[in-house]
């Protein structure tokens, strides 16, 4: 450094004067991140312990969404269950009622006609096609492809309405009961999944072509939030985070519900273990699931019915789609009202009453977007259930975000956290 | 717009005091239609989405229920930029002081949307963890029921908020 | 391995095992939990090397009053066992498995939250989704649902026809 007219007062060349000592101290910074934050992909709050750039630690603190879900179940009937479990990944809203249902069905002992499978199957795998379009467009804003938010939810889009036109809602359903799912599918509702079956593989091709060899996005996270196969399983990881360090771990595959051992579908896996690699497992599973949806179509042929026969499970009514939204059938209402008093007081008592399930307890995974969606459901006799604990993935896999963050680069955590792919609800509860 | 003469207010002023104080009115009139007009214009609203309201409200600020019609796309980060808050989910314990925390930090104007039947009022969740209606933490000015509400349901929210905004007069 | 078979491995050891739809359920004592989720992993026909969830349940009017539950599955072998654990409600004190399993972290944690149990050996125990000054261990049963008379820092919500605009 160059000084004009020499150093002064006896500072050397670096400018400090030799009689001020000026000591240099280093020391971290700790970063709140969150709660209200645009990239955490909900109320996440991160404690960051910086040095500079660099992250030393880091500590998520989650409890910003708690919704006390698994204590409202305790309190309502088995079929009211569904509701308030359908809210808590609000993501996947299907999975979580799939995965009670089959809970509820297995402590019955019963299960659910071949056409209400199929169905399942079919909302599962476009929920699955929605839930990572969300996951697409979140993270491609937060890390700068905006364009990427307005091409996920144009898709999404289409999705919501054979969603709204089938189950009557957008999200948060309840289409999914104890014996069967709520309806059948209305009619032209096959040709529009098949019109969104012949649209959709070209927008991921779209997709791709933006982000899969941009240099940007290679660079933000190529090698970013590397998490071993060792790692991962260690923590409790399952999903595409699990499968993109390798492992080819899927419940769908493992141990298989609603009939998934008869539908053709690869387990997706890359090797990268990192957020580069995570984005392709999660770009190659819509493929998949388009590849499911398609075979679903095709089982759906023969009619059949929707909801299991036995009058003290099934719900009573029959329902169809009205201008505002999901209600009794006029002939189902005409049947109660005018010509039966016994169908009245069976409605009646289902309603309020609700289903008996005998004791017993379960462990029912099913494989949702972000993993292992386990519901582990205890009944004591009666009409309520006596509890229903959710093994929710996102709440796993948000504890191994700290090993994948530490050492890295403050703004690699967007990109990581975006990855993992959390949705706080499902964490909270 | 007509003015009307209230009788019985001239208490002690001359003719011109009255001309000049009729000036000042429409001068003010003029100013606070002004000013209601800008603040509707382009309102920009501060990310504070908590839960499944929020994906409705993203499919709201997204390209098929496009709110930057309306401006509005821009939702800020910083509260210190933003002038209004749709509350959007559930509201649990542990959140609410930093949801007053965030409506304490936006400047004057603002206003408060109540997005969904979580915020409103407890939604489904009567239990220990949800705040009962986000209106004991903040003042709110447009409820929208729904769960969730679909994204035209919130745009009609956000219009009578417009109304209400370019009517209500910029000097309370 | 189908789940009787499971529990046959299982019951050379542990005899309270118990199979019902189609899945295996072992009792155990506190002071054989470590030892045996050791054996359980060491095991060459059992392999139970994933721990996928870890709650409770409250039972009031049971002695044991709080049931632990462990989820263990294989990620070869693809079956799964569950492991519970009875406490009493006065010793409520259970050792941590995250020596062995690091993913019980957050589980426990939620556990001690919800219910108060005391894990001994955990790195971090406090409160995970409640905030950290929350009284009361909400999903016991002795516990109501709260709502609209739920009291928190002194803030008191009314019912809905009782507030004043």
């Amino acid at each position: 450094m160059s000084r004009v007219g020499g150093p002064r007062d006896g500072a050397d060349a670096r400018g400090l004067s030799a009689t001020s000592t000026r000591e240099v101290r280093q020391e971290t910074m700790i970063i709140n991140m969150g709660p209200q934050h645009p990239s955490t992909h909900g109320v996440l709050r991160l404690l960051l312990e910086l040095d500079g750039e660099t992250v030393i630690s880091c500590t998520p603190i989650v409890g910003y969404l708690h919704t006390g879900i698994e204590k409202n179940t305790e309190y309502r009937t088995w079929q009211q269950g569904v509701t308030f479990v359908t809210r808590a990944d609000y993501l996947s809203p299907f999975f979580n009622e799939v995965g009670y249902c089959l809970a509820v069905e297995k402590l019955l002992g019963i299960e659910a006609p071949p056409r209400a499978q199929v169905l399942r199957v079919l909302f599962c795998e476009m929920n699955r096609i929605a839930s990572h379009l969300v996951w697409l467009a979140t993270s491609g804003l937060e890390l700068g492809a905006v364009s990427m938010m307005l091409y996920g939810f144009r898709e999404r889009e289409q999705i919501l309405d054979i969603f709204e036109a089938a189950t009557g809602l957008r999200m948060n359903h309840a289409y999914v009961r104890i014996g069967g799912v709520l309806m059948d599918l209305p009619d032209g509702g096959m040709e529009r999944i098949g019109d969104f079956l012949q649209m959709m593989p070209g927008r991921i091709d779209e997709y791709e072509r933006l982000l899969t060899r941009n240099p940007i996005w290679l660079q933000r996270n190529s090698g970013v939030g590397p998490l071993s196969a060792e790692d991962a399983l260690a923590l409790g990881v399952t999903g595409p985070m699990l499968r993109a360090a390798g492992v080819a771990r899927d419940v769908r595959r493992d141990e298989p519900y609603c009939g998934y051992e008869t539908y053709g579908f690869d387990v997706v896996t890359r090797d990268g273990a990192d957020c580069y690699a995570r984005y392709l497992v999660r770009i190659e599973e819509m493929r998949q699931s388009l590849r499911i949806v398609g075979q679903c179509l095709d089982r759906l042929r023969e009619p059949g019915p929707v909801m299991v026969d036995d009058p003290k499970v099934r719900w009573p009514a029959q329902l169809e789609v009205g201008p505002d939204g999901i209600g009794n059938s006029q002939a189902y209402i005409t049947h109660i009202m005018e010509e039966s008093m016994e169908a009245l007081i069976h409605h009646f008592k289902m309603v309020t009453e609700g289903v008996s399930v005998p004791p017993g307890e379960v462990y029912v995974p099913v494989e949702s977007p972000r993993g292992e969606l386990g519901f582990y459901v205890v009944s004591d006799g009666g009409n309520r259930p006596y509890r229903v604990r959710m093994r929710d993935p996102s709440f796993v896999n948000l504890q191994a975000a700290p090993q994948m963050i530490r050492g890295g680069l403050v703004a690699d955590v967007i990109a990581v956290i975006a990855s993992i792919d959390p949705v706080l609800g499902g964490v909270d509860r | 717009m007509p003015v009307e003469r209230v009788e019985g207010f001239r208490s002690g002023r001359t003719a011109e005091q009255g001309e000049e104080e009729f000036e000042r009115g429409l001068l003010l009139t003029t100013i606070d239609r002004a000013v209601g007009w800008a603040r509707k214009q382009s309102m920009w609203p501060v990310t504070f989405g908590l839960a499944c309201c929020a994906i409705e409200m993203m499919a709201t600020g997204a390209g098929d229920y496009d709110l930057s019609r309306w401006g509005m796309e821009v939702f800020r980060a910083s509260p210190r930029q933003a002038d209004l808050m749709i509350v959007a989910g559930r509201v649990s314990q542990k959140m609410a002081p930093v949801l007053r925390t965030i409506y304490d930090q936006m400047p004057e104007p603002k206003w408060v949307i109540s997005m969904g039947v979580c915020a409103s009022a407890g939604g489904m969740f009567t239990n220990y963890a949800v705040v009962q209606g986000v209106d004991t933490i903040v003042p709110v000015d447009i409820y929208v029921p729904g769960c969730p509400p679909k994204p035209e349901m919130l745009m009609y929210g956000i219009l009578r908020l417009h109304e209400q905004v370019r009517t209500e007069g910029s000097f309370k | 391995m189908s789940a009787v078979g499971v529990a046959e491995r299982v019951r050379a050891t542990y005899p309270d095992v118990v199979v019902a739809r189609d899945e295996a359920s072992v009792s155990l004592g506190r002071e054989d939990l470590l030892p045996a989720l050791e054996s359980f992993r060491a095991d060459p026909a059992l392999r139970l090397d994933f721990l996928s969830s870890v709650t409770a349940t409250d039972w009031p009017g049971r002695d044991p009053r709080f049931w632990m539950v462990y989820e263990l599955s294989s990620n070869d072998l693809r079956h799964r066992l569950r492991v519970k654990v009875g406490l009493h409600e006065d010793d409520l004190h259970v050792p941590s498995v995250t020596g062995l399993f690091p993913t019980a972290d957050w589980h426990e944690r939620e556990t001690f939250d919800f219910y108060g149990v005391v894990f001994d050996g955990h790195p971090d125990l406090r409160r995970i989704l409640l905030p950290d000054d929350w009284e009361g261990w909400p999903l016991r049963k002795t516990e109501e649902l709260g709502g609209v008379d739920t009291r928190f820092h002194g803030a008191f919500i009314p019912p809905v026809d009782r507030r004043t605009p």
